[in-house]
């Protein structure tokens, strides 16, 4: 049946605030939940770190466990007061000019060991890419990394956030012998053999791998001035 | 289709939801919704909950669409089709965000891509805007059935061979194929993890299905 224009156009406004009203309750009311479920992702990667492996009904109960303090720095090694670490948006505050960046830092107890626990976040090819690296007691040795990517490609890219990949950042230095900052670097082509500052890249995800370089780099040199104090 | 004082659950009616199954399968015999069939069939679990959202997403669009079929202007049906069906993958979506959050982020952008999954618009079209909502209804849960069967079949045989391994929903990673196979040489194919192999199982299992059933095969 042939209907009028009139029709037409007021059958399309109707559906399309009738649609919009269902959504925008659905969305509201899932909220929380999905806001939970992000959190508790990120305990889950934080603890990762320093090897404790969290389900999603632990993760909250071995965080209050684990982690003993939870401070936000500047880069001059400053505690600034008053902010929660935990609702830092890293994205924000990577974008500031680094004198402006409040960064989160956790110091986590396992085994009557010391671990700090740095926070990551930088680019990879498609999206961003986040991480968590511990360092022991000495501040430079490296105990545990863990990566994660919004878009990375499949197989490639996305390999970050695969064991083999993350295993190779154990042991490794951010600092060296003279107490200068070196970083981890992510080697294209693949580390030499006994490099305490490189691992190797990901064939195929270079442009990941690159991006995964500069975020160790850029993020933990926040820390730098944090770090020396406490040596 | 169905006439006025069919029962709910006549001859019918029920062959509506079986025939998907079988000899009317909307990916082996329609070859709709291959797309997604190719992408998230590495592991059995993202497989298993991509054919429960695509089979209430298909129910649900049916049901909706035949309940308002005689009000929907013919010149803009496929618009609002395709809202129907959008509204119904975002409620989704966002169900998956909140209770199924490790799968809803293994099947990250394959959810929102249902959308486009040709199964939907296809019954929509073809069914739902001519029937029932009740026989709608159940051709979508046939239909999203149908397409789930082969998703699970193509996702059991790749992860079997690929990884050694099954996963399930609610049970995590089940080791198949035991340690002293490996021992022996044995190994995992990496290839079949890769999409490929995903076109070449289906194939496989489309060519298993036609030699079993002619009355599918396709006369010219």
């Amino acid at each position: 049946m042939e209907r009028s224009n009139t029709y037409i156009i007021v059958y399309s406004v109707v559906m399309v605030v009738f649609v919009a009203a269902v959504l925008s309750i659905a969305s509201f009311s899932l909220q929380d939940k999905q806001q939970e479920n992000v959190e508790i992702e990120k305990i889950q990667d934080m603890l990762m770190s320093i090897n404790v492996i969290a389900t999603t009904g632990d993760a909250k109960i071995l965080f209050e466990k684990y982690i003993k303090q939870q401070l936000v720095i500047n880069t001059k090694g400053e505690i600034v007061e008053g902010k929660k670490p935990f609702a830092l948006d890293l994205k924000k505050e990577y974008a500031e000019k680094p004198d402006n960046r409040n960064l989160p830092l956790y110091i986590a107890q396992k085994n009557d060991s010391i671990f700090y626990i740095i926070p990551l976040r930088g680019k990879g090819l498609w999206g961003p890419i986040w991480g968590y690296v511990s360092l022991l007691s000495d501040k430079s040795t490296v105990y545990g990394a863990t990566f994660d990517h919004k878009s990375e490609t499949p197989g490639l890219g996305a390999e970050i956030n695969k064991p083999f990949f993350e295993k190779q950042f154990i042991g490794k230095m951010i600092y060296d012998s003279e107490k200068k900052f070196k970083s981890v670097n992510v080697i294209k082509g693949g580390a030499p053999q006994g490099d305490v500052h490189g691992v190797d890249a990901i064939s195929g995800g270079t442009i990941t791998s690159v991006g995964v370089d500069a975020m160790i780099d850029t993020c933990i040199i926040g820390y730098d001035n944090y770090l020396k104090q406490q040596n | 289709m169905a006439e006025k004082n069919d029962s709910l659950f006549s001859k019918k009616n029920l062959q509506l939801v079986t025939g998907p199954l079988g000899k009317n399968n909307p990916i082996t015999v329609q070859t709709l919704g291959i797309c997604s069939a190719l992408a998230i069939t590495v592991k059995v679990e993202p497989a298993i909950v991509m054919s429960i959202s695509v089979t209430i997403v298909v129910a649900f669009a049916n049901l909706l669409a035949s309940l308002i079929r005689k009000s929907i202007p013919d010149r803009i049906r496929i618009i609002v089709q395709l809202v129907i069906i959008a509204t119904l993958v975002i409620i989704v979506d966002q169900i998956l965000k909140a209770y199924a959050y490790g799968v809803s982020k293994q099947l990250s952008v394959f959810v929102g891509l249902i959308i486009t999954n040709c199964i939907l618009m296809g019954r929509l079209e073809a069914f739902a805007l001519g029937n029932k909502p009740w026989p709608s209804f159940l051709d979508g849960i046939g239909n999203g059935l149908g397409y789930g069967i082969i998703l699970v079949m193509v996702a059991l045989i790749r992860e079997l061979l690929g990884a050694g391994a099954i996963t399930l929903p609610g049970i995590g990673e089940i080791k198949l194929i035991p340690e002293s196979f490996y021992e022996f040489g044995y190994a995992n194919n990496g290839l079949m993890i890769l999409p490929p192999m995903a076109l070449i199982t289906l194939g496989i299992v489309i060519w298993v299905q036609k030699a079993r059933n002619k009355e599918i095969i396709e006369h010219k």
